[in-house]
């Protein structure tokens, strides 16, 4: 459905845009319909400028994005169909209108035929699917709403649209641990739909908690990716292996991940950056850096 | 069944209801009441007064340097004018130089700050460096220029260069505010629902500053008024009429202070500041409308 070909990011640094820093380099993915990918990365590796790519919020230096092999073209159709919810949900609301007004913004510009009556319908119907009561929630500021309730608000917008692709950036990190998890089982809710979501995360265990296959990224480039049984149960990558020892532990001091000696990559036929490893589970060259390729 | 009964009072939540219950909490607003009232007052002093009086406001009268009276209000100058019949008339003008000048200017300055602040870029470039030179420009030179090829000047012609001239520091704060909401999520979140650029400027951002324009549209009517008297001052006034910066500047020239004839220069004086004044407190009201988060305290 959506998929990303060689896609870059550069931008133009310093005084007169002089130098130029590879935000994203050379991404190529895909997210199929009922599928959740996540994509991994430390702060800065570029998962949330592939997102806002997708979301046609900047733009492609390079590459191609496609969705059912249409190229992106940011606009009311598209948007119609592809939709984001961001990572501080604080930030999403305009303060100085009601909360609800997000979904008027939805009515206007795609249902301005529907009365106002069956849009009060909708709208409830939305709500109760993100599992908030809409007494509580409709008609007030967004500072009387919780963050949780903020983010669930903003799930219940995308689901008024004809949405094929949901682009959840970071979506559980300003979130309490309970309401993470509801909205974790409403990503997995809306898989069971039939559309497809690109879960943008930072947090490993997250990742692993619903998502079909995994990208991990590294300063803009895809390290591994694959079915995240495969990446996280047999992790190949250096970067992958150390993320995975990065994840706290009780009664075990954090180590170091073995220096690389050997490198998958150049073990078997290079193609296309990443090498198949196993069957749907690709990696890139552990010597990235210093790779003499 | 429940749901559905529900729909009627979900189905208030129209456009409509918005724009009431910002009313609603205008009229509460003391600070608002009190300084759109006086302002009020003031304009319709300067509207209704001149028509109900009669008169010019510039005919020499028999009794100069007369002290405020039932028959002179605000008393007479050295050449028997009565000031109360200057003061409305002012009042006129003023409002005409403050609205026009003020406004025209913060249309520019509105329009230069949204576009450059929201595109950025090389549009922002290009705007900015217009804004600069416009805002070096030495106005009185200028105006000394154009002095020389215009023989008769209107209140319009000076407000419209007022307005021309003054807006590039507006300009340059709307910029900067722009600047910092547009980065803001529910930027991007507007563009997700469609929205075009001028709808974002428009429903998003600058209602997140309304407080602020209207602050600016405020200094920037003073600020004209100022102007106005300032010019007014130098000889490149209107070369017709009575505003309450000629008033100003006759009772100066003429040592109303020092003869202590304080009725003419105490009411042009005090019709500026209360109208500044006025509008100052009111848009400290507005601040408390506008903003929900300041209503509940």
């Amino acid at each position: 459905m959506l998929k990303l070909d060689n896609v870059t990011k550069v931008y133009r640094v310093g005084a007169f845009g002089g130098k130029t820093l590879t935000a994203v380099g050379d991404v190529s993915f895909d997210v199929r319909p009922g599928e959740v990918v996540s994509l991994i990365g430390e702060s800065g590796s570029g998962k949330s400028t592939i997102g806002k790519m997708i979301l046609g919020l900047t733009p492609v230096t390079g590459g191609s994005i496609t969705l059912d092999g249409v190229p992106v073209a940011p606009g009311k159709e598209y948007y119609r169909h592809v939709q984001g919810v961001f990572q501080d949900p604080f930030s999403c609301y305009n303060p100085v209108f009601k909360a609800d007004r997000v979904f008027q913004m939805i009515k206007e510009a795609y249902y301005p035929g529907v009365s106002a009556k069956d849009w009060a319908v909708r709208v409830n119907a939305a709500v109760r699917d993100v599992r908030l009561d809409p007494d509580q929630v409709l008609g007030r500021y967004p500072h009387q709403l919780s963050g949780g309730q903020l983010q669930r608000l903003l799930i219940a917008r995308a689901l008024l649209l004809d949405l094929k692709l949901l682009i959840a950036d970071e979506i559980t990190s300003m979130l309490d641990a309970s309401t993470r998890i509801d909205v974790l089982n409403l990503l997995a809710e809306l898989k069971e739909r039939g559309l497809g979501v690109l879960y943008v995360t930072h947090d490993l265990s997250l990742g692993t908690y619903l998502a079909e296959r995994t990208v991990v990224l590294r300063h803009g480039r895809v390290v591994e990716m694959g079915e995240t049984d495969k990446v996280f149960g047999n992790p190949l990558h250096p970067y992958t292996r150390q993320l995975l020892a990065a994840v706290p532990r009780l009664h075990a001091s954090w180590e170091e991940a073995e220096p690389v000696t050997d490198c998958p990559y150049h073990r078997g036929e290079a193609s296309g950056g990443l090498f198949e490893a196993e069957e749907g589970h690709f990696v890139a060259c552990a010597r990235l850096e210093s790779c003499p390729e | 069944m429940t749901a559905l009964q529900e729909v009627p009072a979900q189905d208030a939540q129209a456009p409509a209801v918005v724009r009431r219950e910002a009313l609603h909490f205008a009229l509460r607003n003391g600070k608002l009441v009190t300084g759109l009232a006086i302002v009020l007052f003031l304009l319709l002093l300067g509207l209704l007064g001149p028509v109900l009086i009669g008169g010019t406001p510039n005919a020499y009268g028999t009794r100069p340097m007369q002290p405020p009276s039932g028959e002179h209000w605000f008393g007479t100058t050295t050449f028997g004018q009565d000031v109360f019949t200057q003061f409305v008339h002012g009042l006129r003008t003023t409002f005409a130089v403050g609205a026009l000048g003020g406004g025209i200017a913060a249309v520019i300055g509105m329009l230069v700050g949204f576009v450059a602040g929201y595109r950025g870029g090389l549009i922002d470039e290009a705007l900015n460096m217009f804004t600069n030179i416009v805002l070096v420009i030495p106005t009185l030179a200028v105006l000394l220029i154009i002095n020389a090829y215009l023989g008769v000047r209107s209140v319009g012609a000076q407000a419209l260069f007022i307005g021309l001239t003054s807006w590039p520091w507006a300009a340059r704060a709307i910029r900067a505010q722009t600047f910092s909401l547009r980065t803001r999520d529910f930027v991007d979140l507007a563009r997700l629902s469609g929205a075009n650029t001028w709808k974002i400027i428009t429903r998003e951002i600058a209602p997140n500053m309304s407080s602020y324009l209207f602050m600016t549209f405020i200094l920037l009517f003073g600020g004209s008024i100022l102007i106005a008297s300032s010019l007014d001052f130098i000889g490149l006034g209107p070369t017709e009429g009575i505003s309450l910066g000629l008033m100003l500047q006759n009772a100066n020239q003429w040592s109303a202070m020092q003869l202590g004839l304080w009725w003419w220069f105490i009411p042009p004086g005090a019709g500026i500041t209360a109208v500044v004044g006025a509008l100052y407190v009111a848009n400290v009201g507005l601040d408390e409308v506008f903003n929900p988060k300041l209503r509940e305290t």
